[in-house]
């Protein structure tokens, strides 16, 4: 019988397999930054260990640093604190750090694959859920907690128990105006937030090869937002395009002998997933989500649904809830909500594709008088990409805010926060009570949706409005 | 770790159900960059009053229980959020032992991964073992790991469930990393195949 390309990553980086125990899995890239690692370094000094190998693991500022004014020093004590104490500790331990004066600085998961930590068949771990991102090369991607950090920190692998699978399949084209950001969502709206617990899930269909590099990282972005273990994508002729000049690739021959490695790398025709989904691409439309859950969502041209939509009195009860939380109506419809906050970045959606569809939308127009509106990049390397392209002036004529790289208000670790009650049009992956501050009411969407929800102050049909 | 085999401590007694990561350490004290000195902050919400002093009414406050080092408490404890904090400020505060009946999956898998022992009992054993601590408020039990019983100076003797793999750890003080070490060779050899089948994944 036939492997999938789970099943064959597994296997080969499967170190110690004992009947009784839990495997032993190889990790060929640990990503590090500062919320999830101190107390991983300080076990490591209090058992006297070493990082096995600083050469295999990179690190990054992201989650509690500002957005504005770099040149001052981190007005927040604790998050100057984290800040100061990943630089110590990567220095002790000689790990390659981009800090906030290293210009391709940005989220953890945007700056993995620019700065070439990321190839395909490879098992990637972070402290950090969304870690799932880097399946879209064909990679075994997944978050992990912080004993197992320092588990990876002092043996470069993990214990691990085998997932199940579950493939995604995309029929047929997705509409010119829909996005990896409505079908990753549109998958969460189907299965629901739990319906991937404990499997690592395979995206495959015309629709998903269709897709850049960027979309991709979309897609298995949100896989941990239906409880998937990861998400993955085979690798193909995209994939190595997109790896071919990025730093510390094979050149020559070598390079040739991993794509034909890496060409291996897709599940055999054979392989059977212990559940499959079909989804029909054709039918997407720009997703939006109405509760506190990322699986609450629906298209923008439905209503807003009632306990009543609801058949299982736990669904009713919990749409009940989330109406409360998000002060909605049942019945309205999603282009009647009013926004006043619009958000643009994250490791979601905070490449330069996301940045020049919004972009588009924004060219020429002018964010509502009653929307605070703000941009922030995902990394160094994209800023000044989309400065190149003048995106920026773009976003600033429009009366947008353009920022520093950093998970900014995706979870409002930092002081991009919003107020009780304050409603936001954002492009990021969770949209739970009180994650972009206490409070706060959250709507995910796609970058264009966001750019022409600022403009118009209301969510709106981008399909219509251009 | 510290080896767990033959464990005599003082048993406290909470006497309350679903005990979730937000009362054993309340998310203020997540930022911190250290991994110790949290059990200054365990069950914070109701082991101090607003004045920041000992709330009378909260049973660990007990002198009876002062040092205790087994936490005997409700059903499903532990629910709520994957904080390792939670774990954390458990060891910190002195508990080796945590006695339930059930426990929340993530925080039951965490307390292994800190050198704690949450032993599963049956409803009716823990029953007569709140009782015994109700009427000898600073009793000790004794825990025999390898046997999984726990025994009180009336001669109750209770067996406890616990995960065989995770039991032979504990046994041997191994945390995960020092049991994934013990196969250190194995991981070189790992390193020394992959270096040569797949080159491009070492640069040095």
């Amino acid at each position: 019988m036939g492997k999938t390309l789970y099943e064959k990553i597994w296997a080969k980086h499967l170190v110690v397999s004992k009947p009784g125990a839990v495997p032993i899995l190889y990790v060929d890239q640990h990503l590090v930054h500062e919320v999830t690692s101190p107390q991983a370094f300080e076990g490591l000094r209090l058992a006297k260990r070493k990082v096995r190998h600083p050469d295999k693991t990179i690190a990054t500022l992201d989650h509690s640093v500002p957005t504005r004014n770099r040149h001052l020093p981190i007005a927040d004590p604790i998050a100057a604190e984290q800040v100061e104490t990943l630089k110590n500790n990567c220095r002790e331990h000689n790990i390659k750090l981009l800090d906030l004066s290293n210009p391709d600085q940005g989220i953890i998961h945007v700056i993995a694959p620019e700065q070439g930590a990321i190839m395909p068949g490879m098992v990637v771990v972070c402290g950090d859920s969304h870690t799932s991102t880097h399946g879209a090369f064909g990679a075994l991607a997944f978050g992990i907690g912080t004993s197992e950090v320092e588990h990876v920190f002092s043996t470069q692998t993990l214990q691990q128990n085998k997932s199940k699978t579950m493939r995604v399949r995309f029929d047929g084209d997705l509409p010119e105006t829909s996005t990896a950001k409505d079908m990753t969502l549109a998958v969460i709206g189907k299965i629901g937030t739990a319906g991937g617990t404990g499997l690592v899930i395979e995206y495959t269909g015309e629709a998903v090869t269709r897709l850049s590099m960027e979309g991709r990282m979309t897609l298995c972005n949100m896989a941990i937002e239906c409880g998937a273990r990861a998400g993955m994508v085979a690798p193909d002729e995209t994939t190595f395009a997109y790896l071919k000049d990025k730093p510390n690739m094979p050149t020559g021959a070598k390079w040739d002998q991993a794509v034909a490695a890496w060409k291996q790398l897709s599940s055999d025709f054979d392989a059977t997933f212990d559940e499959n989904v079909v989804i029909s691409a054709k039918d997407i439309i720009p997703q939006v989500t109405w509760g506190t859950s990322p699986g609450q969502v629906t298209g923008i041209d439905q209503n807003v649904p009632s306990p009543d939509d609801f058949s299982d009195p736990e669904e009713q009860e919990s749409c009940r809830k989330a109406l409360t939380y998000m002060g909605l109506e049942g019945g309205t419809p999603m282009t009647e909500i009013a926004i006043d906050h619009v958000f643009i970045g994250s490791c979601t959606n905070g490449r330069i594709q996301d940045l020049r569809a919004a972009a588009r939308i924004a060219d020429g127009k002018k964010v509502n008088t009653a929307v605070t509106a703000i941009v922030v990049p995902g990394s160094g390397i994209i800023k000044k990409q989309a400065e190149k392209e003048g995106l920026d002036q773009i976003f600033i004529k429009a009366g947008f805010e353009w920022r520093e790289p950093g998970c900014s208000m995706c979870l409002a670790m930092n002081d991009d926060v919003l107020k009780p009650g304050d409603r936001c049009a954002s492009t990021s992956n969770r949209n739970f009570e009180g994650r972009q501050g206490k409070g706060s009411r959250t709507h995910l969407l796609s970058p264009a949706m966001a750019a022409a929800a600022a403009i118009s102050g209301k969510l709106v049909d981008v399909r219509i409005n251009k | 770790m510290e080896p767990l085999t033959v464990y005599e401590g003082i048993a406290a007694l909470l006497d309350r159900t679903n005990v979730d990561t937000d009362q054993i350490i309340p998310k203020q004290f997540l930022k911190r960059v250290s991994r110790s000195g949290y059990g200054a902050y365990l069950f914070y919400d109701w082991r101090f009053l607003e004045n920041g002093s000992d709330n009378p009414d909260f049973e660990l406050n007990k002198q009876a229980f002062k040092g205790a080092s087994i936490l005997v408490a409700g059903d499903n404890f532990g629910c709520g959020s994957s904080r390792e904090h939670a774990p954390w400020s458990i060891l910190d505060y002195g508990f080796r032992v945590v006695v339930s009946t059930s426990f929340a999956d993530i925080f039951y898998n965490n307390c292994f991964k800190n050198g704690i022992l949450p032993a599963v009992v049956q409803t009716a054993d823990l029953s007569q073992l709140m009782s015994e601590i109700r009427e000898n408020e600073g009793v000790q039990f004794k825990i025999d790991l390898a046997a999984q019983q726990l025994s009180t100076p009336k001669g109750t003797v209770v067996g406890f469930e616990v995960d065989e793999f995770r039991k032979e750890c504990l046994l041997g003080g191994l945390d995960d990393i020092s049991w994934t070490m013990q196969f250190d060779s194995e991981i070189s050899e790992f390193e020394e195949k992959q270096r040569s089948t797949d080159p491009w994944l070492w640069s040095s």
